[in-house]
């Protein structure tokens, strides 16, 4: 029941031997020490353990490891640069007040930045949309949706050939 | 969580071999948001879990452009459809219905075979293909066999399927012009919550502007997902308004089987009825007339 995986993880390639029957969540937190990515429920109810595999938010305490096999895998230890300086999603809920407990929040990233790395110019519906597997029990998610619009890449807006 | 083993042939026929050869103690797996919980939980305690996701066949999304048919591999996302933009133009009913299944991230892994073979009360996923009178293929041991999707559920939580069967896909057949279909979740959370009740109508109008067609089905209205036959009846041949759309929404109000659960009252449950076929009635005669 041991199975050998290699995936990405935050740019890293990883060979790992793990048991069929972990999840993602239990490799990541339990097994490999990255204990930023959150056990909230356990059940897929409240985003806390949120990731991106392939490009794709997912909750890995629903995840099993062993699909993680050659897949990248994006977790909210691979947002900072090696310096230290955040990531602009990051420091946005710094900046906006995003953050309170800080619980919800690794998972609240990772689900934003997924949303923001497909569509970069994401409005407060589809932010809303895409973050509502995620529960904050501080925040009332105000500013959490600021915190994201602030995110975004300023758009440069089409004049239309029009000159100033 | 309990050990297993986890086996991911590429077919279906070598899927079914596995579930032969551990057969008390295998289980199929799709997307997982559902089984893995069932086995954290203690409810299944599975040696083997058989996974679906290799075989490619049963990922593939679809629309024969000579027949008009619709052909939905059973391991397809509820993201894949949410994102498909012909899923939105052409079977908007699909589209309302998988774009508020449980959270983003239960879509991006979830999927569509796995959602009708839970067989919940509420089954988001079935009404619209029981509206577009969807039919499932099974592959079992013995071979194939279809099922209309209406068919496919005899309890809370228990389908036709036989032990070994897998549901392959679903097939829609072509659909007629002048077609509108609409779904509501009526719920509290946007998220991860089942609803209180769930109403989906399609109609399909002659040229001459009467009703050809009607289907109203509904979910968490009985044990299993349900068509208001009575209401659909009373559509067929009349010239469609708000006015018929009310008394559609009455019947189907009473021939529903709503009962008192912890999500909600049973009159409660018939009002939304009530108000949702005839909201939903006026969607579809939008999208009709909208696409003259």
């Amino acid at each position: 029941m041991t199975t050998n995986i290699s995936f990405l993880l935050n740019g890293d390639e990883i060979s790992y031997d793990i048991k069929d029957h972990w999840t993602l969540l239990h490799l990541l937190r339990e097994e490999m020490g990255l204990i930023g990515t959150k056990e909230g429920c356990g059940n897929g109810e409240c985003g806390a353990c949120t990731v991106i595999v392939d490009k794709l938010a997912v909750n890995s305490c629903l995840y099993l490891a062993v699909e993680a096999d050659g897949k990248t895998i994006e977790t909210i230890e691979g947002l900072a640069s090696t310096e230290g300086s955040l990531h602009p999603l990051q420091q946005s809920f710094v900046d906006n007040g995003g953050i309170q407990c800080g619980f919800c929040t690794p998972g609240m990233i990772m689900s934003s930045k997924a949303l923001l790395d497909e569509n970069p110019g994401a409005d407060r519906e589809e932010i809303k949309h895409a973050l509502a597997g995620n529960i904050c029990r501080c925040t009332g998610y105000i500013q959490i949706f600021e915190s994201v619009e602030a995110a975004k890449e300023p758009v440069v807006e089409n004049r239309g050939g029009q000159n100033e | 969580m309990k050990a297993f083993k986890y086996l991911s042939p590429t077919t279906v026929e070598e899927a079914i071999a596995f579930h032969g050869r551990h057969s008390e103690t295998a289980k199929y797996i799709g997307g997982g948001t559902d089984v893995i919980v069932k086995v954290k939980e203690g409810w299944m305690e599975p040696d083997y879990l058989i996974s679906l996701k290799k075989i490619e066949e049963m990922s593939e999304l679809h629309k024969n452009d000579a027949t008009g048919e619709l052909s939905i591999g059973a391991m397809v996302t509820h993201a894949t459809l949410e994102k498909s933009l012909m899923i939105r133009n052409e079977y908007p009913i699909i589209y309302d219905a998988v774009s508020n299944i449980g959270s983003l991230q239960v879509r991006n892994v979830g999927t569509i075979g796995g959602n009708l073979i839970n067989a919940v009360p509420s089954a988001d996923g079935a009404i619209p293909l029981i509206a577009l009178d969807g039919v499932a293929l099974l592959h079992g041991p013995d071979g194939e066999r279809s099922v209309e999707v209406k068919d496919l559920f005899i309890a809370p939580y228990k389908t036709v399927l036989k032990p070994r069967e897998i549901l392959k896909k679903i097939t829609i057949p072509p659909q007629e012009p002048h077609t509108g279909s609409a779904y509501i979740k009526f719920g509290r959370r946007a998220a991860m919550e089942l609803p209180l009740i769930g109403i989906g109508v399609l109609l399909t109008l002659d040229d001459d502007d009467t009703c050809a067609k009607a289907r109203i089905c509904l979910g968490v209205a009985a044990p299993t997902p349900m068509r208001a036959f009575d209401a659909e009846n009373f559509l067929v041949g009349k010239k469609i308004d708000e006015n018929i759309l009310i008394e559609a929404g009455k019947i189907a109000a009473d021939e529903s089987k709503v009962r008192d659960s912890i999500r909600g009252k049973a009159w409660h449950r018939k009002e939304m009825i009530r108000v949702h076929v005839r909201r939903m009635g006026l969607k579809c005669l939008n999208m009709i007339k909208d696409n003259y």
